[in-house]
């Protein structure tokens, strides 16, 4: 089944693509071959740099000059790596079309999209204006943009995320292609938006018979979407195979390390990490481990809001209510996750409680104290308490410093009675106790990797010995396996310090991995907190209920038979957030009730819930 | 532990962003000519006038506004009074050189701690200050510049006041939008949760980060300092007599074009290359400062 077909759709054959400068060749893909058939999927996985895009780009005749590109692509009678900028130009938007991972840059932000899209028909069907602006309008119905023909008249940046990359398919497929290229179509997106997007583009699939190679590097999209999966490393081929043997029966060992470095929605006990090139096998299970009573933060009734300039010239001012009020506690050595789609306020919660921005309303207690009356030198000395990493690791550390000064400026302020060679040797203690060597002190932080950088500022963090570590998004810049090796380390230090962590993130597995509680937000709002157990097996929000459901399995057996409760549309925006229950918009048991009446947090089971239906929801 | 337990270990220097900069400067063929331009002019014009046997304002009564001639040693010709170009062409470079460094060091100074300190403390510190800076950029330049020539004399001193007073305006705003979009990077706000005080986020933090971007506004300051410089002179607003130059001596041969063309040649040239080469410095140094151009590390 896995020989390629005389009749293959497209059939790549050894292709390379090299970068040479004066300093170095980098070979980006390494004799790479593999065929796809009609109207199949096939998905390409891989961590960065291995070369996937750069495949997607080379097919597409897309790539810098300075890039060599070498072997074979046979596409309907021509091989793409051969053809000229004119030929490809025939072919490319009419029988091969590209999806991009950001929709905002890859639409031209100066045209309407009914201008874009009806530039393709013109170009390709020599259709005139009107008639392309039909066939733009039915696409635009096809792929469930609302008020279609209204839309032509609209500019890119008047759209959501999901609505643009919805249009930018619709784009794609205007001509009915025979072969559509989606490089990473649902990365930006958030998981409700991606399981709308991916379902989309499986009937899409059905309905035109379009082959669809799927460049990802979750390992979930592709059980979901695929009929079968290529793995590739280093620029080659690891593995490939049908989706059900490879994801049953990982043959390569880099596969299958992959795949054990992924936390799972669906994994019975949460178990240590693999991690991809160190165990090999041996997984062992992560102790459990038990937070103490003390309540380390007490966070109560928080509210932010910003200034969204006026309603007109003289109107009233506008407020973004980026956090309204939210609360809740932290236990010593607990981990609360943070989870909610983007823009849900995640992150400015975690600014507000560590004191980085001003003006919130509400009570943070650290340890009993409120922080919003401590007079400013009161609060620098208690931020030694309380620590921050980081989403992007290399964006988290000053460049101009060198890893031990990073590492090591806390200390300046908490303890600016050590001596230079007793600061080093915390620092360097501290860095080995990171996975880092000591010796490195005196690097600077472009000279290492991403996970490095993520250890560094983990460093940084640590060196104050802190209560509490507020944690946002530290994984999601990461690779899979780095970020298996990032979760162990912050777990082992937990254990180690008793430290207490809040965990932000959009990852809904990682959450669950990692957390002891986990709070939902929506719009601002905590939609349900819940012990980590009870909110997994049984949520009570039907909110909290989409987001698990949305979130894809490695697996592709469980795939095929889950059923997925879809939320309609996009996450309103928060400057004019619903009346009532925030969520009712998309929320499917929405009545009178929860538009006149915005529902309190109150216990359903083990979970507070905010929702009028939970009781409901929790017999159904 | 090995660090702890006292057994010193060799501890490699990394490459700072710096270094980088320096081997891709480096690299670049142009900008390494014009620095090595530049070294010559600069030890030319300091060290030139001794090989001379004249002085700045000796004048030699035989032979005025002579033609360069190796026999009589004024290389450079003489002007109408009869003084020796040559070493008055590279006593005005020292002061148009001078010019150039000390009004740009005083619009660095200020610039840099005005512009930093606006954009760190943002809100109504940042406006006033803002504002501070729009009012002075209304103030006519020449009317400036006269109405202290008018004042205090013409002197020196007051040449660099005047031009470093303008031009630390275009520091100031440029370091400020630097400012802003460093101050929200994640080290900053790494740094302000390790509870380090605002005056040294900014020096240690701030300031470093944005230096780049000065080093390569300052390449393209000093030129246009020297310019301003001699404009001034042209216009008979600068240097005193006897002391000279650049601006000023081309002022002076300008007007004896036809009949002693060295008089303008000579302290153009020197004018022209010295222009040419900060220019060329700049450009290599924009390219090796571009953060574009730098890999991410990841």
């Amino acid at each position: 089944m896995t020989v390629p077909q005389p009749a293959s759709l497209l059939a790549v054959d050894s292709l390379s693509v090299t970068y040479r400068s004066e300093r170095a060749t980098v070979q980006a893909v390494d004799a790479l071959s593999f065929a796809l058939q009609a109207g199949e999927t096939l998905g390409i996985v891989g961590e960065s740099g291995s070369g996937k895009t750069q495949t997607a780009l080379a097919l597409m005749g897309l790539l810098p000059a300075t890039a060599a590109v070498s072997g074979h692509a046979r596409f309907g009678g021509h091989d793409l790596l051969a053809l000229s900028e004119h030929e490809l130009n025939t072919l490319r938007g009419q029988a091969l079309s590209m999806i991009f991972q950001d929709p905002m840059t890859a639409l031209n932000p100066h045209l309407t999209i009914g201008r874009q899209m009806a530039r393709v028909l013109e170009r390709h069907q020599q259709l005139s204006r009107r008639a392309a602006l039909t066939q733009a309008a039915q696409m635009l119905d096809r792929v469930r943009v609302p008020e279609a023909r209204a839309r032509l008249q609209q500019y890119p940046h008047e759209m959501s995320g999901g609505m643009r990359q919805r249009i930018m398919i619709a784009t794609a497929l205007l001509c009915r292609p025979q072969l559509l290229i989606a490089d990473e179509p649902t990365t930006a997106l958030d998981v409700t938006v991606q399981a709308q997007i991916l379902l989309l583009m499986r009937e899409l699939q059905q309905e035109l018979g379009t082959a669809i190679l799927l460049i990802t590097h979750d390992m979930g999209v592709v059980a979901a979407n695929c009929d079968r999966v290529l793995v590739m490393r280093s620029g080659g081929q690891q593995e490939t195979g049908p989706v059900d043997a490879v994801f049953a029966n990982p043959q390569d060992g880099y596969t299958r390390e992959l795949l054990a470095a992924v936390p799972r929605l669906d994994a019975e006990q949460p178990r240590r990490l693999a991690v991809v090139g160190r165990t090999a096998g041996g997984v062992a299970s992560v102790p459990d481990y038990q937070p103490a009573d003390q309540v380390v933060l007490q966070v109560s009734d928080l509210q932010v809001r910003f200034a969204a300039g006026r309603t007109g010239w003289f109107g009233p001012r506008r407020w973004l209510r980026a956090v309204d009020g939210v609360s809740f506690s932290l236990r010593s050595g607990e981990t609360l996750g943070v989870v909610g789609e983007s823009g849900c306020g995640k992150s400015t919660l975690a600014r507000a409680v560590l004191q980085l921005l001003t003006g919130y309303r509400g009570q943070v207690l650290l340890l009993g104290e409120n922080l919003g009356d401590l007079a400013r030198a009161e609060m620098t000395a208690r931020r030694r308490d309380l620590q921050v990493i980081f989403q992007d690791p290399l964006a988290s550390l000053n460049p101009r410093m060198t890893v031990g000064d990073i590492v090591a400026e806390p200390l300046q302020t908490f303890q600016p009675q050590l001596s230079r060679t007793q600061r080093l040797t915390r620092v360097q203690a501290l860095l080995e106790k990171v996975g880092l060597q000591p010796e490195h002190v005196n690097r600077y932080p472009h000279e290492f990797s991403g996970g490095q950088c993520q250890r560094i500022g983990i460093a940084r963090a640590l060196i104050s010995g802190p209560q509490l570590i507020i944690c946002d998004e530290p994984v999601s810049a990461l690779d899979v396996s780095v970020q298996a090796q990032v979760i162990n380390l912050l777990m082992d230090l937990q254990q180690e310090m008793g430290l207490s962590l809040i965990f932000i993130a959009h990852d809904l597995a990682v959450v669950r991995h990692i957390s002891h509680r986990v709070l939902v937000m929506y719009l601002g709002r905590v939609a349900e907190i819940a012990p980590r157990d009870a909110l997994y097996k049984a949520p009570r929000h039907p909110y909290t209920r989409a987001l698990i459901s949305a979130v894809p399995i490695p697996d592709p057996q469980l795939e095929r038979v889950r059923t997925r409760t879809l939320l309609a549309g996009d996450v309103p925006s928060p400057l004019n957030p619903p009346s009532g229950c925030a969520f009712r918009t998309r929320c499917p048991l929405a009545d009178a009730r929860c538009a006149a009446e915005r529902p309190v947090l109150r216990t359903v089971g083990e979970s507070e819930v905010a929702c009028h239906h939970a009781d409901a929801l929790a017999l159904a | 532990m090995v660090a702890a337990s006292g057994v010193p270990v060799a501890m490699p220097r990394g490459r700072s962003l710096w270094d980088d900069a320096f081997e891709s400067l480096r690299r670049n063929r142009a900008a390494m000519f014009a620095v090595a331009l530049m070294a010559a002019v600069v030890v030319l014009v300091l060290a030139g006038p001794w090989l001379s046997p004249y002085t700045l304002d000796s004048t030699d009564w035989e032979r005025i506004s002579a033609a360069p001639s190796l026999s009589t040693a004024h290389w450079f010709g003489t002007d109408d009074v009869g003084r020796d170009l040559f070493v008055r062409t590279l006593h005005g470079g020292r002061i148009s050189l001078l010019v150039g460094l000390a009004a740009t060091s005083v619009s660095l100074l200020i610039g840099i701690a005005w512009g930093a300190t606006a954009g760190y403390a943002g809100g109504r510190i940042d406006q006033l200050m803002m504002r501070v800076v729009d009012v002075l950029y209304a103030m006519p330049f020449m009317f400036f510049v006269i109405l202290l020539m008018v004042f205090f004399g013409r002197n020196i001193f007051l040449i660099f006041v005047a031009v470093g007073a303008i031009n630390w305006l275009d520091m100031a705003r440029i370091v400020r939008g630097q400012t802003l979009s460093l101050k929200k990077k994640e080290f900053v706000e790494a740094a302000r949760a390790g509870g380090v005080s605002p005056v040294n986020i900014v020096r240690r933090h701030i300031v470093p980060n944005l230096l780049g971007v000065v080093v390569v506004y300052v390449t393209l300051t000093i030129p246009q300092v020297i310019l301003v410089e001699s404009f001034l002179s042209f216009l008979g607003l600068g240097v005193q007599e006897p002391m000279t130059s650049w601006g000023a001596l081309v002022n002076d041969g300008a007007q004896v074009m036809e009949t002693a063309p060295w008089a303008l040649i000579f302290p153009a040239t020197f004018l022209a290359l010295t222009l040419f080469c900060f220019n060329f410095i700049g450009d290599g140094l924009r390219d090796a400062l571009d953060p574009r151009d730098r890999r991410s590390g990841a």
